[in-house]
């Protein structure tokens, strides 16, 4: 055990700190809106240029080019979450399609795709899951059929996040029907502006539209798009998966989260005295707190297996879970705390922490539900952590 | 920079846990729980043989010279194996005192002597209870000492909060669910206090993280029990680990047992490097340890329907060691006000 950095890594966190620090004015503020806002490209071309963002992607594609190194990776990150800086961009273009064009796509792709969905100029939005293939993600019905050098689409995806921004989408069609589940699948990338996608808003509970249906009509794109090879779009979309997974449940979001809620608590007052000093409250916070400190040593220990190149297990099956139910419990203790106040939400004078703490007890619980159900996380637990038998299918009767 | 387990940490823990399933396997413990002396002598024998008790004794007084991490990961195999054993109050007493009488921890490591702890007023004190230290002698009684009834030692602690070490004298014993362990009400008339010292919070800290320790090991036994239980028992044609009820309580346990252990760990790690937070730490591990081993103690009990509920699975050793780790030494609720207090978010 040795938690201590070597005077290489000190000196690079330095190093991040400094940069960030002095360079914070040149990051965009709440009021510049926009995916494409001028003041966010330039924030993102100056984190790539500085090696902050993209790092390892190779030059050639529009990254910085640094070697992998899972530590470096992660000061970055610690010292965006510490500064309060604006991140980098993280769409899923950036998480999730280059990771997989990078490892699987043509040389024409990578060459057309990568640079600009790092810098921002390329929006992605991802065609998985559908009304009916939601955890069964396979069992997927949106056609494609092939017409000379084109696919024709017909079908309709759903939960579909920057639909209306994205230039592109990278989706998941039905290219063989007859094969079984799993081995009739492509993946195909494709411009949101092809004749025949109708995009509609997907009012979610916390009042917005952070979701999209997104609707196919004899949508025609040419086979160029088609990512690795056609029916084998199960295992390319699985290989993202995987980032996705790792995203969510970040241990360093959650701390700073934490440490929100307990500034919150110091400084709101309920009949004279700090909502921390009433001790029913601060017993729930202490108990978020040492689920904050496991949820933190134990992505220290998955890091380690990271590094050793070693599997991290149980450690790494419980990330999702754990650390998307204690945000939701954050969220839900800062509303308890501020009692009648914990209500409001939109705007107003007695809003506090501008209706946050709502907005994320509702939205923490789509993402209990997102990626990967609570429940098929049990699944995945049980099965690959605990070497439990599957659910046997059931038999169909005739 | 890593997270994890040295070589010899792993070595370590492989010793103690062949040790705990070659010579501690239930039926050894059960023979402890009705009372049989021998049993609980051979075991104590061969943890002294193993030199354990002397683990975080320096090298040049005879020790291993190990820290906390490496007392965590014992402990954990003891709880795993719910063997009762003085190995946690010659750890609290060996590091509280090694600077300040190196002879006595000689003798820890030594084997010469066995210690006896009674800290619990540290946490909790009861009205009429409690040590009073006049004129360096101690007099009163002190509620669930732990290791004191063929001690050679006690390590006490008084209504100040001051601890000492003091000879054995008068006890009562106080007989918990957990049979297979013995606590005892320490009264003392005028005994002598051979050492003092001020500050009792680096014991508290040591005392309550092999606790949770030992939680965590036996949580993890209760798990491993489940889940092989869960794989044989047969119910509407299928194993019941086929269910995906019985599979999400499974699930439910191993990813709050996980994390818990990386929790544990770093607390020790905080307390060998000497870390402000460690205080904090291990107040917290323990009372966040106890909220997940209850919930472990109960989920194995039911994934293993009635028999779970019998004498004759022995399931119910691991549930009370469990139950009696939760209220010594501070309840959750009690730990947290503690915490709090010692990162000064409130006032004591």
């Amino acid at each position: 055990m040795d938690l201590t950095l070597s005077p290489e890594y000190t000196a690079f966190r330095d190093h991040v700190a400094k940069l960030l620090e002095e360079n914070a004015h040149l990051a965009p503020g709440p009021e510049d809106k926009g995916l494409k806002h001028p003041k966010r490209l330039a924030w993102q071309k100056f984190l790539i240029g500085e090696g902050l963002t993209a790092r390892t992607i190779p030059e050639e594609y529009g990254g910085y080019g640094a070697e992998p190194d899972i530590l470096k990776s992660r000061i970055i990150a610690e010292e965006f979450a510490r500064s309060g800086v604006p991140r980098p961009l993280a769409g899923q273009g950036i998480s999730m399609l280059v990771p997989t064009l990078l490892e699987l796509g043509t040389p024409e792709q990578k060459e057309k795709y990568i640079r600009p969905t790092l810098h921002g100029e390329m929006i992605w939005c991802q065609g998985y899951s559908e009304p009916g293939a939601g955890s069964d993600l396979a069992s997927l019905q949106t056609k494609a059929v092939e017409d000379g050098d084109d696919y024709v689409i017909n079908g309709q995806k759903i939960w579909t996040s920057t639909a209306r921004q994205a230039d592109m989408i990278f989706c998941l069609v039905r290219t063989d029907p007859d094969a079984k589940k799993h081995h009739g699948i492509t993946y195909i990338l494709f411009p949101m502006d092809t004749p025949g996608i109708e995009v509609r808003p997907l009012v979610d509970m916390t009042g917005s539209a952070n979701f999209n249906e997104v609707f196919f009509t004899d949508v025609r794109v040419p086979k160029s798009g088609v990512v690795f090879e056609p029916n084998k779009g199960w295992q390319v979309a699985n290989a993202t998966l995987t980032h996705e997974r790792g995203m969510l449940g970040d241990p360093n979001a959650t701390k700073a989260r934490f440490v929100e809620l307990v500034e919150l608590m110091k400084r709101e007052t309920v009949n004279g005295e700090r909502l921390i000093d009433n001790p029913l409250l601060r017993d729930r916070l202490m108990a978020l707190q040492a689920e904050v400190y496991a949820m933190q040593a134990n992505g220290l220990r998955i890091m380690t297996s990271r590094l050793k190149k070693e599997s991290a297990g149980l450690a790494g099956l419980v990330v999702k879970l754990q650390g998307c139910e204690l945000n939701h419990q954050i969220a839900g203790l800062a509303i308890d705390a501020l009692g009648e106040l914990g209500v409001l939400y939109g705007e107003g004078e007695h809003l506090r922490s501008e209706g946050s703490w709502q907005w994320r007890y509702m939205y923490d619980l789509g993402l209990i539900i997102g990626g990967g159900t609570a429940q098929i996380q049990k699944n995945i637990i049980s099965e690959r952590g605990l070497d439990m038998p599957r659910e046997p299918k059931p038999t169909v009767r005739a | 920079m890593e997270f994890g387990l040295s070589e010899d940490q792993k070595l370590l823990q492989e010793t103690v846990r062949r040790f705990v399933a070659e010579q501690a396997p239930l039926d050894a413990i059960r023979k402890i729980a009705e009372g049989d002396e021998e049993a609980k002598q051979t075991i104590a024998a061969g943890i002294e043989e193993l030199g354990l008790n002397g683990i975080a004794v320096p090298e040049e007084l005879g020790g291993a010279g190990l820290g906390m991490l490496d007392a965590v990961l014992v402990q954990e195999c003891l709880g795993y194996g719910i063997v009762p054993s003085g190995f946690l109050a010659s750890v609290v007493a060996s590091t509280t005192f090694s600077s300040a009488d190196t002879a006595l921890a000689q003798a820890i490591a030594a084997g010469e002597v066995r210690f006896g702890i009674a800290l619990n007023d540290l946490v909790s004190r009861r009205d009429g209870a409690g040590l009073s230290a006049q004129n360096g002698v101690l007099s009163g009684t002190s509620m669930m000492a732990v290791s004191a009834e063929d001690a050679t030692h006690l390590l006490v602690c008084d209504v100040e909060r001051n601890l000492h070490v003091c000879a054995p004298q008068d006890y009562q014993v106080l007989p918990t669910i957990d049979r297979t362990r013995v606590f005892t009400e320490l009264k003392l008339s005028n005994a002598e206090s051979q050492i003092s010292l001020a500050d009792g919070k680096g014991a508290l800290a040591r005392a309550c993280l092999l606790l949770a320790a030992d939680s965590l090991g036996a949580s993890q036994a209760m798990l491993d029990k489940a889940v092989e239980y869960a794989k044989e028992r047969k119910q509407f044609g299928r194993v019941i680990g086929s269910f995906q009820a019985v599979k999400h309580l499974c699930a439910e346990m191993a990813a709050k047992i996980e994390p818990s252990r990386a929790l544990i760990w770093h607390a020790a790690h905080a307390l060998d490097m000497d870390e402000g937070e460690a205080l904090v730490m291990a107040l917290l591990a323990k009372a966040h340890i106890s909220e997940v081993a209850t919930f472990v103690a109960r989920t194995s009990t039911e994934v293993h329907g009635g028999m779970g509920f019998t004498d004759l699975v022995g399931l119910h050793y691991w549930f009370k060691r469990i139950g009696v780790n939760r209220q010594l030494l501070g309840s959750p609720a009690q730990l947290r006000q503690m915490a709090a207090v010692a990162q000064g978010l409130v006032a004591a």
